[in-house]
């Protein structure tokens, strides 16, 4: 058991699928001698060389078109793209190449390229570095997406997407990367594509991903307080869903807050609504309530902390679902 | 300015069908490996002509003909090893011939039974890529690979290998293609960038993409640029491989222009004579491919009647192959699309597969598939 902030779980995560795979490279954009502006990528340069970690010229669409070609050499690079707001560059790759190679070589060419992306907001960032685009990528055929929400999904969910011959988004909750906890790197983990309960609660089920499980987690001990039991599922798998987890937890509560940063329209939150009215109608007390940014841009950073769900947004929605 | 650059183009076979001498660029084929490449010219071109009457009869879709270029791509791709590696964009069926692709799985694409059917790892022969100039990043990456396995500069023939990706003038404006110029030059990556400049992108003539001639582009990026007479297969296949030798060895890029016109339509649902001069049409059809290889291997006495009478035969057993391959390629079934999204499939989609199989078969009335 070693404690780590979740930015070093992924290094020492990264480093396992490195010492693990010669195959495996990472690319991106100051990844090597700075070792990403986040330090992600810290040391592994200097550990794999520059033919492993490499720091590529200032072009997102040109890592992820090299990143396709690597990949049909045979190797697995994990790109980095160093903001979620700079990912749009790579869009047409991601969405049109990447997304699409296995099913029109008719299965015979597999992408096996992880994109990390450091997603959302609350560090006070010019525009353009706190956006949580996980919809999009949700929504393209092709792709997986992940989130991972502590050090230690951090550390197990970097490897297990690297080993996973399909492309996916891998999204870092920004925030979330200087908070420390126990990682455990021998107990065997999850299923990458799983869904899993972090809080046990009766009466409203609160649905979260990446930075907002602390938030959700948070709300859920100060509703304790005032004796209103909140459950927590930490989705972890956006694409695909692992709906099981969530169902067992909505037929036990009948009330459903989905969180995300991301603004509420055509995001996570609906596509949840919509699968779970379909397949647990009768065991609904109220409509699922969705708490997320708002339908603009995303705000100047003065303005953040009202833009995105906090503990009180949280709160009201979860007494407005048991209002009904 | 002037955008046929004529002064620096290689040419090693004018359109009489005379030879010409080249300080840097020479022939290197033997009189059988020449006519060989005739035989690749006039097949291909049954096979374009082919499948330009297939969609006219409503059994494509659609087609790209490649009218014109069959030399650029004839001449490149002989100059392919087995090991290197060749990214199309759609328009690309003679270089797809020289890497033995069935020409009838060129047809499924467009016939609409998938998305390019023949397997890019027996081939090295990649997919066609239908977004403008997105493979030259792919094809930059591929080299990348090459370069880590230590396929680069060892000096063995066998091992040694490089990557050409293929594109038109109109990709050179696409963001992805300067950006591949720019990693395969600062990573010195073994990569050909052949532009085939047909002069239109659909209705957009060369002016509209660029003020300087393309070839010249390559020096702002580092690397070589040549320009060579994209009718000329002689000239087209010296000049690649030497620029694929040079990729081989370890020397970097190079990008070639191959100065062609493109005769056809740019897609069977095009109308060219919304823009293009009859003149201009009339002017490139004295300059054409095959014609000016004839009269050089009929005047110089290496081809007898035999070999136009066998080789006409040939492309007529070909054009009846693909005629009848093409009426007779079954349809896909839809259930499969299920299965070929992911390598490791998704529950959500296995789910829906079963549900959709289950929707079909309440149609079934037959007693075999009454619904469960």
């Amino acid at each position: 058991m070693t404690q780590l902030t979740l930015a070093k779980a992924l290094t020492h995560g990264l480093r396992k699928a490195m010492e693990a795979d010669p195959k495996v490279l990472i690319m991106g954009e100051d990844v090597g001698k700075l070792g990403g502006v986040f330090r992600v990528t810290d040391g592994l340069q200097k550990d794999f060389g520059e033919d492993r970690v490499i720091d590529t010229p200032l072009a997102e669409s040109g890592i992820l078109g090299t990143a396709v070609g690597l990949a049909l050499r045979g190797y697995r690079p994990v790109c980095e793209i160093q903001f979620d707001g700079f990912v749009y560059p790579a869009y047409d790759q991601i969405v049109s190449q990447v997304a699409k190679m296995h099913f029109r070589s008719l299965g015979k060419l597999a992408m096996p390229i992880v994109i990390r992306i450091p997603f959302g907001g609350g560090i006070g960032a010019v525009e353009h570095h706190s956006e949580s685009p996980e919809a999009q990528f949700a929504h393209t055929a092709g792709l997986k997406v992940v989130a991972c929400a502590n050090p230690t999904d951090a550390y197990w969910m970097v490897q297990q997407a690297i080993a996973s011959d399909d492309p996916v988004v891998f999204l870092e909750p920004k925030r979330r990367y200087w908070e420390k906890a126990d990682v455990d790197e021998s107990a065997a983990p999850a299923p990458l594509h799983s869904s899993r309960v972090v809080r046990e609660g009766t009466d409203v089920t609160v649905l979260a991903y990446g930075p907002m499980v602390k938030t959700a987690l948070e709300a859920a001990i100060a509703a304790g307080e005032e004796r209103t039991s909140v459950e927590v599922v930490d989705l972890r798998t956006l694409s695909p869903l692992d709906m099981d987890p969530v169902l067992a937890s909505v037929r036990k509560t009948g009330r459903v807050v989905v969180v995300h940063e991301a603004v509420v329209n055509l995001g996570m939150g609906a596509e949840l609504a919509a699968r779970i009215s379909e397949a647990a109608f009768y065991a609904l007390e109220a409509p699922v309530l969705r708490v997320g940014g708002f339908d603009t841009p995303y705000p100047p950073s003065r303005m953040e902390e009202e833009y995105l769900p906090d503990l009180d947004r949280v709160l009201d929605a979860v007494d407005r679902a048991l209002a009904y | 300015m002037s955008n046929d650059g004529s002064d620096s183009l290689v040419q090693l076979l004018t359109p009489e069908g005379e030879r010409r001498e080249h300080p840097v660029y020479r022939c290197d084929l033997d009189d059988q490996a020449i006519r060989g490449l005739y035989r690749d010219l006039v097949l291909t071109r049954r096979i374009d002509t082919e499948a330009t009457a297939l969609q006219r009869q409503g059994e494509l879709g659609i087609w790209a003909s490649n009218l014109g270029q069959e030399a650029a791509q004839i001449g490149s791709g002989r100059a392919l090893r087995g090991q290197d590696h060749a990214f199309p964009t759609y328009r690309e069926h003679g270089v797809a011939w020289c890497r033995g692709v069935d020409p009838l799985r060129l047809l499924g694409l467009f016939r609409g039974v998938d998305q390019g059917g023949w397997d890019p790892r027996e081939t090295n022969f990649h997919l066609y890529t239908i977004v403008i100039g997105a493979q030259t990043l792919h094809a930059t990456g591929y080299a990348m690979g090459i370069q880590r396995d230590g396929a680069v500069g060892t000096g063995d023939a066998e091992r040694d290998a490089a990557v050409v990706a293929y594109f038109g003038d109109g990709a050179t404006s696409q963001g992805d293609v300067n950006e591949a110029f720019i990693w395969a030059s600062v990573l010195n990556a073994p990569v050909v960038f052949f532009c085939q400049n047909n002069q239109w992108a659909i209705s957009e003539p060369m002016e509209r993409q660029s003020r300087i001639p393309l070839f010249q582009r390559a020096q702002g990026f580092g690397f070589p640029g040549v320009q060579v007479d994209g009718n000329d297969v002689l000239a087209c296949h010296a000049v690649t491989t030497a620029a694929l030798q040079r990729a081989r060895d370890g020397q970097g890029p190079t990008l070639v222009e191959a100065f062609t016109y493109r005769m056809g339509a740019h897609t069977t649902s095009d109308d060219p004579t919304r823009y293009q001069l009859r003149e201009d049409l009339e002017h490139w059809k004295l300059k054409d491919p095959i014609a000016r290889l004839k009269a050089y291997l009929i005047r110089g006495g290496l081809i007898e009647e035999a070999f136009l009478t066998e080789l006409a035969a040939e492309s007529d057993a070909i054009a009846q192959r693909l005629r009848e391959g093409c009426l007779s390629m079954p349809d896909p079934d839809v259930l499969d699309i299920f299965d070929q999204v992911y390598a490791e499939q998704t529950t959500e989609l296995a789910q829906q597969k079963e549900q959709y199989a289950a929707y079909l078969s309440s149609f079934d009335t037959s007693p075999e598939g009454a619904p469960a």
